[in-house]
Parts: C-alpha cells; structure tokens; sequence
C-alpha cells in the first residue's frame, strides 16, 4: 500500500516536457489517427518485403531481360528483350519433359497420399488408445524425418550397391518380380520411370501422417449417433464412408487435397538428393530445371526467372482455390 | 438367440484382432526406414556391405559416430560446429519471427483498418511461393546485401519466411482473449504496455509455443535457401548442408553418413513426441481454419 503511494506520488511530480510527457502527446498522435495497427503491422511488413515481395518483383524483372553471365559479371548492360525468354522456354523441349514430369508426378503422389492418409485416419479412429497411439506415434516419426535425412535415408535403401531394396528384389521368384537382374540395379539415374517410383515412396510416406492425423480429427467431431444409425440400418463401412464421413469431413478433404497438389508439385529437396543433384537432366522435374536454368554455368537469370514466373503462375492457380476456400469457410473473420 | 449373441461376439472379437493387426502392420513399415538408418549408423562396414543383411547389427560399434565427431567422415569438421551453427539459426530465427507475428498479430485480431482482408490474403498467397521460385531474387538481394556465406542471412529469411503461417496461427489465439479483461485493466489505470505484458503475452503463450514449433521446425529443415547462400563456406553450413555433402561428396561410406543423418534426425524426432499432444492440435487447427 505504501508502495503505490510513493509511485503515485513519483508520478505526480513529473516535470512537464518529460519523456512521459512526450510519450502521452506520441499516444494521442497515434489514437487520434488510428496508425496503431500499422505501426503494429510494420516489422512483419518489412519482412515480409524483404523475403518474398522484393525477390518476386525482381524475379519477375529479370525475366524481360537477357540477364545472363556478361550481365552478372559487368562486361555487358542488362538489356530489355521483351517475351524473348518466355518464348524461349516455350520452345525447349526439356520445359515440357520437366513440366509434364511434375504434373504426372503429382496425379500420382496426390490421390496416392488422401487415400493411404484417409485408410490410416479411418484405421486410428477404430483402434483402441493404446493401439492408437502406438501407431500415430510411428506415423509421427516418419513426417517429422527431415527431408534431407529422409532422402539420404531412402537413396541408401535403393542403392544399387548394397542396398536393401535390390537384395530382397533379387531373392524374390522370377514370376513375381520380373526377369530384370534386381541385384545391382541403379534406381536414382537408370531413367524417369525408377527415379520417380523411389521419389513416390518417399513422398507418400513422409507425408501420409499428416493427412491421417487431420482426418482422425475431422472423424472425433462426427456425431456417434449417425454411426449408431448407419450400423443399426445394416449400412456396409463403403457406404458409411460416402454418405455419412466424406460429406461431413468435405471441407476438411478440400483444404488437404490443395495443400497436397501445392506441397508435391513443390518437391525440391528430395528430387535433388535422390537424383543426384542437377547430373541428369532427363529426370528433371520444374523445380529442378528453374534452379539448373538459373545457377548451372553459365546462370542465366532472366531464363530462371520466366521459367519463375511460369511456375508461379501455375501454383497461383491453385492457391485461388485454397484462399477461396478459406475465405468461404469464415477464415477472415 | 444365445448363438447369435456368441457369434456376434466372436465377429467382434475377431474384428478388433483384424484391426490391431493392421494398425500393428502400418506402424511397422512407417518405423522400418527410420530403424534401418539407425540399424545402418550401428554397423561395423563388413555388416553393412554383406550378402545377407540383417535387420539389427550383430556387433554394434559406436565407430561411425566416433568418425563423424572427430570429423575425418566428412573432412570439415565435427559434427557439433554444425550443431551449433544449426542451433544458433534456429533459435534466433524463432525468437525474432515469435516477437514480429505476435504484434502483427495483435493488429489484425484487435483492430479493424483499411486493408485488413487485403493483408490476410496476401499472407495467405506468399506462403505458397516455392523457394525454388523465389531463390533467385532472394540470392540476388542478399548478395547485394553481402550476407550470402554467413548465418545472419539465413536467421533474416527464416524469420521471415515463417511470418505468414505464425500470423495466421497467433491471430486465432490473440482473438479468443476475452478484450473485458485488458478493458477492466485500462480502467484500473495499467499502461498499453503492461496490459500486454501481464494479460495479452501469458494469455497467449500457447500460441506462441505453436507458432516457435512451426518456425524452428522450418529452419531446421530448410534446404535450397541453405544450399544456395552458403556456397563453399563450409565452416557456415547447417546440418541439413552438411549431411548433404557429406553424402554427395562421393565414395563416402554408407555407416558414417547415417550416423550423421541420425544425429541430425532424433533432437527432432524427440522433440516431435514430447510436444506431440499440442502440435497435433495446433496443426489441424492451422489446416482446418486454413
């Protein structure tokens, strides 16, 4: 009680001018024009200019120009060239292999990760806790390996030197497994088709958990009565699935299968371990080519950066989808 | 009746054993890779190179790890100066991307201005940049700036880079903070900054614990931006830069790289099951509200 009296009192016998003083006259300024929110908002504005604004603004610079190795080294001016690098890129067959490898790559990878992701969140919400744990926590090891171990981790699984994959293949009967001579047989740099297979392992099994674990949630906030009901009815699990599950889980599912498409045609760090960097060119997907366009020697910035813009473009596609409908569900408010 | 009743119960039974079996299946093959990297990390070369693998070492040796601590694996280093560059990151890059969200946070759940919406969905669309995309304005920028082979450069983009999600996070939690409790504490004369301190930050520290995963486990894993700025300078790389040399630096030897790779693998792992309960909430939250 003493205490507050001496602070009052402190308080009180502050000298007009100040800092306080200042201070009280900075607080008025800032409530009498409503900049609090601003102010509020200019650090993480500043960041946000800094890493995504102004490296997009210029990417997007680059590519109307001829920013190449003379440009980067000063021996000759940036210069102006218009479309010149977008129809370029059109032109490159190797933009449409890539290009047409990360669409496949997603049809594949995406329906593969929902149902496998959907079978386990259906799975753990039938188990018992302990059951349900065990396995939630086995799921949450894979998703939570880094992606450079990850990646390691399953190139020295297929490894045509030593690795486990080829061994059990090359034990396994003929008529199951084909002619070809598994043991020794190099996954990563043979062609597309093989590459890709250990890349869509690698991909559904690091990402299956998380889809798992926000099914399992979505089902925990379903009624039991209308599981109730459908059993008494004698409704098969198929059919409780689509008419009871899918429709109450449907804005869930939407929201997973758009983060899918945008993370998998995103792969970069796996398809550059596995691949073998940026070695073999018939096994680039988009990602891969933007960054071999733009740093291989000699870099061409302005060719990475329409190809850049492409790639942007297509996932803004996308994205509109998912803001969209984020917005519908009341994300905003 | 009682036949029905006894069959029913044997479909039931049979049933939780058909399911238990699957679930014991899937956890099975999901742990597999992460035992054989460990199993591998463990291996004395002759076991790790035989005509019949085994699925556990037959004589475990701590040898791998040993090379990849007094660095003669990879030739650059020990393993801890990676550790510690990795840390070091990490811990400053949440630190400051906690602090900037939570304020911007508090703009957009507390007040109503111009371009509110406009500043959310514009968080919403930057977040779905690929790197792949961005890194080579990014490269150029930081070039200019002169921060490409050292740690600060990264520490700003991390920081950065996890804004968006942890705003989108932190602005749900500093919303349901009921606003009576910092108008009573107005009325009793508190200052905006101890209202902020003593009722908005503890109210909302599990958020901010939310958010601090999200940012250190981004960091933590971040690769093109690492593999770009850091070059040659190996004294700078972070773990995930280093596994990758060590690993694409050819001829290298399969026990020493997984022994890397699992060093690098379990603080996160462990970290994952000791704050299971909450990340599992907060990201379903974050994916369900978008």
């Amino acid at each position: 009680m003493a205490d507050t009296a001496v602070q009052l009192s402190v308080t009180g016998t502050r000298a007009p001018g100040w800092r306080g003083d200042r201070g009280a006259r900075w607080g008025t300024f800032v409530r009498r024009h409503r900049i609090a929110p601003y102010l509020l908002l200019v650090p993480a504005l500043g960041g946000i200019a800094l890493v995504y604004l102004w490296p997009l603004a210029e990417m997007a610079l680059y590519s109307f120009q001829n920013y190449g190795l003379p440009q980067i080294t000063g021996a000759a001016p940036v210069q102006w060239v218009g479309f010149g690098n977008f129809t370029a890129t059109f032109a490159d067959a190797e933009f449409w292999l890539s290009l047409r490898i990360t669409v496949l790559f997603a049809a594949v990878v995406v329906p593969l990760t929902l149902v496998a992701g959907t079978l386990v969140g259906l799975l753990l919400n039938r188990l018992g806790p302990k059951m349900s744990g065990f396995v939630s926590a086995a799921a949450l090891l894979a998703w939570a390996t880094p992606p450079v171990s990850g990646s390691v981790l399953f190139y020295w699984l297929f490894n045509p030197d030593g690795g486990l994959v080829d061994w059990a293949l090359s034990k396994m009967p003929n008529w199951l497994v084909g002619s070809t001579d598994w043991a020794g047989y190099n996954w990563t740099t043979t062609g597309a088709l093989p590459a890709y297979t250990v890349l869509t392992v690698l991909v559904v099994w690091t990402s299956f958990p998380f889809i798992a674990v926000s099914t399992l949630a979505g089902l925990k906030t379903v009624p039991a009565e209308l599981y109730e009901a459908a059993r008494i009815d004698g409704a098969s699990p198929w059919r409780v699935f689509w008419r009871i599950t899918y429709p109450l889980l449907k804005p869930i599912f939407l929201v997973l299968l758009l983060l899918s498409v945008i993370w998998d045609f995103n792969i970069f760090t796996q398809s550059y371990l596995l691949f073998g960097g940026l070695a073999n060119r018939n096994e680039f997907n988009l990602g891969l080519y933007i960054y071999d366009k733009a740093f291989t020697f000699p870099p061409s910035y302005g060719l990475g950066g329409a190809l850049a813009l492409i790639f942007t473009l297509i996932l803004l596609i996308v994205t509109v989808g998912y803001v969209r409908s984020s917005v519908r569900q009341g994300a905003l408010a | 009746m009682i036949s029905t009743r006894l069959s029913a119960r044997t479909a039931r039974r049979t049933r939780r054993i058909v399911l238990n079996g699957v679930g014991v299946l899937v956890a099975l093959v999901t742990l597999f890779p992460i035992i054989w990297m460990v199993s591998t990390a463990f291996k004395p070369s002759q076991e790790i190179y035989s005509l019949t693998p085994s699925l556990l070492p037959a004589h475990p040796t701590l040898g791998n790890f040993s090379q990849v601590i007094n660095g003669k694996a990879s030739g650059i280093g020990t393993v801890w100066l990676f550790f510690r560059n990795s840390l070091a990151v990490t811990v400053a890059a949440v630190l400051i991307s906690s602090a900037i969200s939570l304020l911007a946070s508090v703009a957009v759940a507390r007040f109503s201005f111009r371009f509110r919406a406009s500043f959310l969905i514009m968080l919403l669309i930057v977040q779905m940049i690929p790197g792949q995309a961005l890194i080579i304005g990014l490269f150029r920028e930081f070039d200019q700036l002169n921060m490409l082979q050292n740690l600060l450069g990264l520490i700003i983009v991390y920081a950065a880079q996890a804004l968006p999600v942890s705003i989108w996070m932190l602005r749900n939690f500093v919303a349901t903070v009921p606003r009576e409790l910092e108008e009573a504490a107005a009325i009793d004369g508190a200052s905006a900054l101890t209202i902020f301190w003593r009722i908005l930050f503890p109210l909302v520290a599990p958020g901010l614990v939310a958010t601090s995963i999200f940012a250190f486990i981004t960091a933590y894993n971040e690769f093109i931006v690492a593999l770009t700025f850091l070059g040659q300078a190996h004294s700078t790389y972070t773990l995930p830069i280093y596994v990758t040399y060590f690993f694409g630096r050819g001829g290298a030897e399969w026990g020493p790289i997984m022994a890397a790779s699992t060093m690098y693998t379990i603080p996160v792992v462990i970290f994952f099951l000791i704050i299971r309960r909450r990340l599992v909430g907060g990201l379903v939250a974050g994916a369900v509200k978008g």
